[in-house]
């Protein structure tokens, strides 16, 4: 019956509603006019007729009002519901203010952080059918994930039948020269079917063609997108031109697509086939490549991994000297580039989560006051015949205006505090995870921020509605209610507040170990003096300057010119600085203890003459590095602490021989001296065995210089830069930076750093909250007890009896809430046990010490109302009911 | 003021299509129609007039348009459109059906009586 033409005129009705209205009034005039008329010619006053008329049609609203509801829509009612529910937060512009905001501050962090989770976990990859990509490496005793070597690359690449396809790439740095400026740029060497082992096309030009990357073949080179737009200005005839790269001609055979990122090798600026075999790829146990693989149709990567193992078994066999103890490792190729900021991820969208719980429960708490001072009007509207649905309905309306204008503000500072958290990451850092860029506002991040909003809504508006479903409306309106609504509300809402202290302390005591984390990290013996300490990378490019003459000349050369720059205390040359790379190992053999083959790894550092004594290392015993070190004298190792107490356990290690797995004459060196360990690895990695050459004995093309200053090293860094740069064309300076800031922007440092603050700001906003809800509810418990409190008083309570009695009350939900709390955050602890650094997950003292803050807090937020409980006065207190 | 018959519920609308059967008519003139048809035994509420017309208007039965009164003001009057005829004689015979069934129902009663 109710067909379109119905729907229709009911939506003209709707979008001509001002139409209606006036014409419905201009007619109910009317029918009163006519009305008064006739009464007056019945012989009635013109005022009194109509007075009756008046008097007689009736309330002209509720009629209006009716004839609305008939032509209105439901959503008519609904309008009503928020118009009301509008005038109502308008009313108490207090209560929705704060509402909101913490609204906002709940939904805003749980997103922001939620973004990140987005990027990195679950779209890590920007590569077609990432999942079955796979991070192929070997494996050794020291090293889990270790490089491959070239010539096993060859093999396994010959011999898997898992894989699709397996491609290897390796950084490398080199002096381009466009035009008349040579700049250092970071580099990486792939193998042939790299870009489309990850399914990526050029987006100009060409890839390279298999085959490409042999020995001997020709130079070319593919740019990335960032460094053709900057240095060849986007220009489309790039292709086919020659660029020079450390002095040889390179043919540019394509450009990167734009979000083109290989976070591995995050920073490369060009990307060249593999080509000759470098000298140190001439050996079968040199390791500088890393594999990446694509999957067979099928295939697991743990099947791909058992494959491998096998091959590399055989190669075992084949070749024992070079391939003891050398396994594979296959891993998902996401895994290993996100792998390790997912549990600190995980912690932080759990931290985010718990701040939202609580100030949604906040809010809902806040909503159960308000319901409760609303009581009277809740009993008039339902007494007037308002049904329990459209009541609750009012309630929902309410929390929903509520939750969206907390959504909309918490999307906003969710996108501030996005591109705020992105900024955060040193460059060094973001380079590694390319899927940085792809945090932000975007379809994942609004869904989120949408369901979240529903579930903060469902919880808001649950609590009164709870409420409102056990309260009878009789015993409302009857002022005889209010003890036993009272008590309910009291108990409802102390539940509450136990939840928030709980969660309070949970998120306390996580910021509290990770923040102990971060100190024991930063606060780490790296054994050595990291101020006034200036650092810079450089490279020999130069062919003719790469012969050990050539390079002992330009170390002597850096000497003198760096050394007589103003401020320069001291300076040395080092292979690797510290606190920088778990690399560069070596394998030896120590004469006349047993030896079975095994890969003794320790790492290798190619030092100067200076360099110990100038990052300040601790010298045990013995002598330092010095001038006379080199091929014309006796060859000699330092060695560190570590390697002393691991090969001479309990023994004196000057004097003693140390030698490659062979022994070879060549290869043997007599250790002069002892040094204490300086921390060369990751801040959180374990100290390793090292050992220091003369870097005079076996001179290195690429190498580093750490100066000692006198005053501001953060100053010298730019005048040393060019210092260099003045030496050589051909030597590139890069990377300048001073060693603090070398150390705080370390990976390690930056993740342990941004937990803590995060989850530190997470835990100062949960206390925050948790103490005001604690007070709230005490407040409000003591201000419903005042008649309670009066008659106690008058039967001759003491003030002081009062004050402990609330102060009771409060100490009991507090300690409820704490002891709670410790047993959740134990078990918080433990399963973020991987991001403690130094620190146990049950430690006694962080665990206390900030039981102690929350207990202090909420004692602090129950004495006020603790002390208003004890100043009222029975007299009034009596009289007032 | 002796109580008056109330209008048995669903026969508003009934009442208000065969008033205007006749006639277009404002809703003053339905409401003056109807109580001098029924001997002033039947009185039209305002507040139930003015939305039955809306449910009537919505439903297609009646449509409106402003005239000239005789009083010379501006008016709203309501004319039966073709479906209003319609649907008239589908309450009308609801209606006397029902009529027929509860004379049945007392006759019944007060044989049995």
């Amino acid at each position: 019956m109710k067909g379109a033409g119905y729907f229709w005129r009911k939506v003209k009705l709707l979008l001509g509603r001002e139409t209606f209205a006036t014409e419905l009034d201009e007619e109910m005039a009317f029918h009163r006019a006519q009305m008064a008329k006739e009464l007056e010619e019945g012989g009635m006053t013109a005022e009194s007729a109509r007075a009756a008329a008046m008097r007689q049609f009736g309330n002209a609203t509720r009629m209006r009002e009716r004839s609305h509801e008939v032509v209105g829509f439901r959503a008519e009612t609904v309008a009503q519901d928020l118009r009301y529910a509008m005038r109502q937060l308008r009313k108490n512009p207090g209560f929705a203010v704060t509402a909101i905001l913490m609204l906002a501050l709940g939904i805003g962090a749980s997103t922001a952080i939620f973004g990140f989770v987005d990027a990195a976990l679950i779209q890590p990859l920007p590569y077609a059918q990432q999942s079955r990509l796979v991070d192929v490496d070997e494996s050794a005793a020291l090293f889990p994930r270790s490089n491959m070597s070239r010539d096993d690359y060859d093999d396994w690449k010959r011999m898997n039948t898992t894989l699709q396809s397996l491609d290897v790439y390796t950084g490398m740095g080199y002096l381009l020269r466009t035009g008349t400026v040579s700049e250092p740029v970071s580099a990486a060497r792939v193998s042939d079917g790299f870009f489309h082992t990850l399914g990526v096309q050029p987006m100009l030009g060409r890839d390279f063609r298999p085959g490409e990357d042999k020995p001997g073949g020709a130079k070319i080179v593919i740019l990335g997108y960032g460094t053709w737009m900057a240095r060849f200005g986007g220009r489309q005839d790039v292709i086919g031109q020659q660029i020079g790269l450390s002095g040889d001609p390179y043919t540019v055979v394509g450009v990167l697509p734009r979000n083109f990122a290989f976070a591995p090798r995050g920073g490369a600026e060009v990307w060249v086939p593999l080509l000759d075999k470098s000298g140190c790829e001439q050996r079968r146990s040199c390791h500088n490549l890393d594999g990446v693989g694509r999957l067979r149709d099928g295939v697991t990567a743990d099947q791909a991994r058992a494959d491998l193992k096998k091959i590399a078994a055989q190669l075992m066999i084949q070749y024992p000297g070079s391939n003891a103890g050398q396994s594979a490792s296959v891993q998902p190729l996401s895994e290993q580039i996100v792998g390790k900021v997912r549990p600190i991820l995980l912690t932080l969208l759990a931290g985010a989560g718990l701040l939202l719980l609580i100030a949604c429960v906040n809010v809902a708490s806040l909503l159960l006051v308000r319901s409760e001072s609303r009581r009277r009007e809740i009993a008039v509207r339902g007494a007037l015949g308002a049904t329990p649905v459209r009541l609750l309905r009012q309630f929902v309306t309410e929390s929903l205006l509520l939750a969206v204008a907390g959504c909309g503000t918490g999307v906003a500072a969710a996108a501030v505090m996005m591109s705020m958290l992105r900024s955060l990451f040193p460059k060094q850092i973001a380079d590694g995870a390319p899927f940085l860029k792809n945090v932000g506002l975007n379809a994942h991040t609004w869904v989120f921020a949408g369901v979240v909003t529903l579930l903060a809504m469902a919880l808001m508006a649950l609590t009164p509605a709870l409420r409102l479903a056990v309260r009878d409306i009789h015993e409302a309106l009857s002022e005889g209610g209010r003890t036993a609504a009272g008590r309910f509300w009291r108990r409802l809402g102390a539940n509450l507040v136990v939840v928030e202290l709980t969660i309070a302390m949970v998120l306390l005591a996580g910021a509290g170990l990770l923040g102990k984390s971060l100190y024991r990290l930063l606060h780490v013996d790296i054994g050595f003096d990291p101020e006034h300490l200036a650092t810079v990378q450089l490279m020999m490019t130069d062919p003719a300057g790469q012969k050990p003459e050539q390079l002992k000349a330009l170390y002597r050369e850096i000497d003198t010119r760096v050394g007589s720059l103003p401020g320069v205390e001291s300076l040395g040359l080092t292979t690797d600085l510290p606190v920088q790379c778990f690399c560069d190992t070596d394998w030896i053999r120590i004469p006349g203890k047993p030896f079975h083959g095994e890969h003794n790894d320790v790492m290798e550092r190619d030092i100067g003459p200076g360099y110990l004594r100038t990052v300040g290392a601790k010298l045990i015993e013995g002598r330092m590095m010095t001038a006379e070190d080199d091929e014309n004298h006796p060859r000699t190792t330092i060695i560190n602490q570590t390697f002393a107490r691991k090969y001479f356990p309990g023994e004196d290690p000057l004097g003693k021989m140390v030698g490659d797995p062979k022994l070879s004459p060549k290869s043997m060196r007599q250790v002069v001296g002892v040094v204490g360990d300086v921390r060369e690895a990751a801040l959180d990695d374990q100290p390793l065995p090292v050992e220091y050459f003369s870097i005079y004995d076996g001179p290195d093309n690429f190498f580093a210089l750490a100066v000692r200053t006198r005053g501001d090293e953060r100053a010298l860094l730019p005048e040393l830069v060019k210092t260099l740069r003045a030496i050589s064309p051909n030597l590139g300076a890069y990377g300048e930076i001073t060693m603090e800031q070398q150390i705080s922007q370390s990976p390690t440092a930056v993740l342990h750093q941004l937990s803590a603050y995060l989850v530190g700001g997470f835990a100062v906003l949960a206390l925050v909250l948790g103490v005001v809800g604690l007070y709230g509810v005490v407040a409000y418990s003591v201000s419903q007890r005042t008649r309670e409190i009066g008659v106690r008083m008058a039967l001759g309570a003491q003030r002081g009896a009062v004050h402990r009695m609330v102060l009771r009350e409060a100490g009991l939900l507090a300690g409820i809430g704490i002891a709670m709390g410790l047993g959740l955050s134990i078990g918080a602890s433990v399963a973020m046990k991987s991001l403690l650094f130094g620190v146990r997950a049950w430690d006694v003292s962080t665990l206390g010490g900030v039981a102690v803050v929350l207990g202090g807090f909420a004692l602090l937020a129950s004495f006020i109302p603790a002390r208003r409980a004890a100043r009222v006065n029975p007299v009034e207190a009596l009289r007032a009911e | 003021m002796a109580a008056k018959p109330e209008l048995m519920p669903g026969t508003l609308d009934l009442l208000i299509l065969q008033t205007l059967k006749r006639a277009p008519l404002h809703g003053y003139g339905i409401a003056q129609s109807i109580r001098r048809t029924s001997d002033d035994v039947l009185t039209v509420e305002e507040g139930s007039l003015y939305p039955a017309l809306q449910r009537l208007l919505l439903q297609g039965w009646v449509k409106a348009e402003w005239k000239t009164s005789e009083t010379n003001r501006r008016a709203r009057y309501y004319t039966l459109t073709a479906a209003g005829r319609k649907q008239l004689g589908i309450e009308l015979s609801k209606f006397e059906r029902m009529v027929e069934a509860m004379g049945r129902v007392l006759r019944d009663a007060e044989e049995a009586g």
